[in-house]
């Protein structure tokens, strides 16, 4: 079924907006979507009815707001199909949810001379944790590279993994759009006694979840790439490897037992969720779940199909090879977010440019500095779709760069 | 709405398709300063030649960046050639000024740059010249630190020890 994209706009106040008398156009879903009114509504009705502390007070709002939470974390794990909302917590962002596998898990299970293996598209979030805790403990680290086209070059996985303890990788490049074959990468790490560690957060947004499917270790996500609020994001984990390692940050609610002479952590999942988590963020993040649910997340991935296909199909026929395209062309590797290059044009100047027609990309190195090198360029401008961008979107961006094109041609 | 025309001067256009003072010194002798911008990517590395008494004899400038933070690097090495130590230093701090949005309204400022050339840099007894064309980038808030990156990396530059040759 395809989607009602004019019905899907009328739900997001922000694209109601207007700019020196314009519409805008917003193509930077991959920084952050926008945030539909059932989220906003849901956030609000939480602080205007049921605000309190959770897992702490019997009173009747402390109980419904530990409902709220806890009912947020239920939809969380329909949403990716966990099998236990012990696997589902909730963190900050998904860079907090790859920290926490690298500082919880890392330093319980990796030693001197130990090897992890990364790719070449990741972002700084999946790359930094590693060589943090790699200077600290003196890992190794390797890298997987890509092909000319923007896909991971498998051809010598298995050295890659040889010896490997974690294989971290990327489901959809943030910069690239290109989505990887989680299955694949993970029953290979597996096959080399490696666990999986996957960022989920370009494609849990984008494509249908289903964790068993993947079959990956552990999944990081943010909640505001996915039509839900900042501060809020999930790392689900396999329950036998979260269960064996040590907490990550420490504090109230992650304790069972605190004594002067040290503690015990409380159970999956608050065990790591120290501190007052982010209430009504979790809440919002359980109506963006059902939103997109209500939506349908094949419908959602057949329509970024559509439209970054169209926007693929317009800049090639309008400006040939003045454009180049970051990533594979075949909407069927790729997702909505979709890196280009102009002519000699500097990304800042073109969405200097495209920002006078309220054309929303996001110009610069995207916290993917090593991708960007092994592209050879300082920067890119991206475009990126998703469910309230339709083909009209596509041309605005056409429209603003054949201006852009004009303007520093004279 | 600031149009384009504030931002993207002629003399701004002109200084980024044809960059003076491109490339590199070899150091040593000459001092070399990188300066990043982690927002967007844009990269500066200023060469400076230093005579004894503190004269910028040569400079240049290499690195990849938007035309903002290009040209302002190319007119940067065009105004601080052959000045002493004190001048460079007077001119970045005038420059500086001039990119300090909390010294400007945002809206409905005269910026007929070049045409008065009496701006904050004249105000210190500094000549800013052509680089008052890059007065327009203030209403631009995020592309300041495109048109300081290469003004600071100089300062680093002069920081720096005398690379031993």
């Amino acid at each position: 079924m395809s989607l009602d994209v004019a019905e899907i706009k009328k739900q997001f106040p922000i694209l109601d907006r207007q700019i020196n008398g314009r519409p805008v156009v917003y193509l930077d879903s991959a920084a952050t979507s926008q945030k539909p009114r059932a989220v906003l509504e849901a956030m609000e009705r939480y602080y205007e009815l049921h605000n309190a502390n959770v897992h702490r007070s019997v009173y009747q709002m402390a109980a419904e707001a530990t409902e709220a939470y806890e009912n947020a974390r239920h939809r969380v794990q329909r949403f990716i199909k966990a099998p236990s909302e012990r696997e589902v917590v909730f963190t900050k962002n998904a860079t907090e949810g790859l920290n926490l596998v690298v500082q919880s898990w890392g330093r319980a299970n990796l030693r001197e001379g130990d090897v992890v293996l990364l790719t070449h598209m990741e972002h700084h979030a999946n790359i930094v944790p590693w060589q943090m805790l790699a200077a600290e403990r003196n890992l190794t680290l390797r890298w997987v590279p890509l092909t000319s086209d923007g896909l991971l070059d498998l051809t010598d996985l298995d050295r890659l993994l040889d010896g490997a303890k974690a294989f971290a990788f990327t489901a959809m490049s943030n910069v690239l759009g290109t989505i990887n074959p989680v299955r694949l990468l993970a029953d290979r790490a597996h096959a080399h006694g490696a666990i999986a560690v996957v960022d989920g957060c370009q494609a849990v947004p984008h494509l249908p979840t289903d964790v068993a499917a993947l079959g990956a270790d552990f999944l990081a996500f943010s909640a505001h790439k996915m039509c839900g609020p900042t501060g809020i994001g999930v790392l689900w984990g396999r329950e036998a490897l979260l269960d064996a390692m040590p907490p990550f940050l420490g504090g109230g609610d992650m304790i069972r037992d605190v004594r002067l002479d040290g503690f015990t952590p409380n159970e999956l999942p608050v065990k790591f969720e120290a501190g007052t988590p982010p209430i009504a963020e979790a809440v919002g993040l359980g109506a963006a779940c059902d939103f997109l649910t209500g939506l349908g997340m094949a419908n959602v991935r057949t329509h970024e199909m559509q439209v970054v296909g169209y926007a693929i199909e317009q800049l090639t026929q309008r400006f040939g090879d003045d454009v180049t395209i970051h990533g594979p062309r075949n909407v069927e590797q790729r997702g909505g977010a979709l890196s280009i290059g102009f002519k000699d044009l500097h990304p800042h100047d073109i969405s200097q440019v495209l920002d006078q027609s309220n054309v929303c990309v996001r110009a610069g190195h995207h916290c993917a500095k090593p991708l960007m090198r092994l592209l050879g360029v300082s920067a890119t401008a991206r475009a990126s779709f998703y469910v309230y961008n339709d083909e009209a979107d596509a041309d605005a961006l056409c429209d603003a760069l054949a201006d852009a094109d004009t303007f520093f041609s004279l | 709405m600031p149009g384009l025309e504030d931002l993207y001067r002629e003399i701004i256009l002109d200084h980024y398709r044809n960059p003076r003072n491109r490339g590199e010194l070899p150091s040593p002798p000459a001092r070399r300063a990188e300066g990043f911008n982690p927002l967007c990517g844009d990269e500066v590395v200023v060469f400076l030649d230093v005579a004894p008494d503190g004269t910028v004899d040569d400079i240049r400038v290499s690195g990849q960046g938007c035309s903002i933070s290009q040209s302002s690097a190319s007119m940067m090495s065009a105004a601080v050639k052959g000045k002493s130590a004190d001048e460079v230093r007077a001119l970045v701090r005038a420059f500086k000024a001039m990119m300090s949005i909390h010294e400007h309204t945002l809206e409905g400022e005269d910026d007929g740059a070049g045409a008065t050339g009496e701006g904050d840099g004249a105000a210190n007894g500094v000549r800013l010249g052509d680089l008052e064309a890059l007065r327009g980038v203030v209403k631009f808030p995020v592309r300041i630190k495109c048109a300081t990156l290469a003004w600071n990396t100089l300062l680093q530059s002069l920081d720096e020890e005398p690379a031993a040759s």
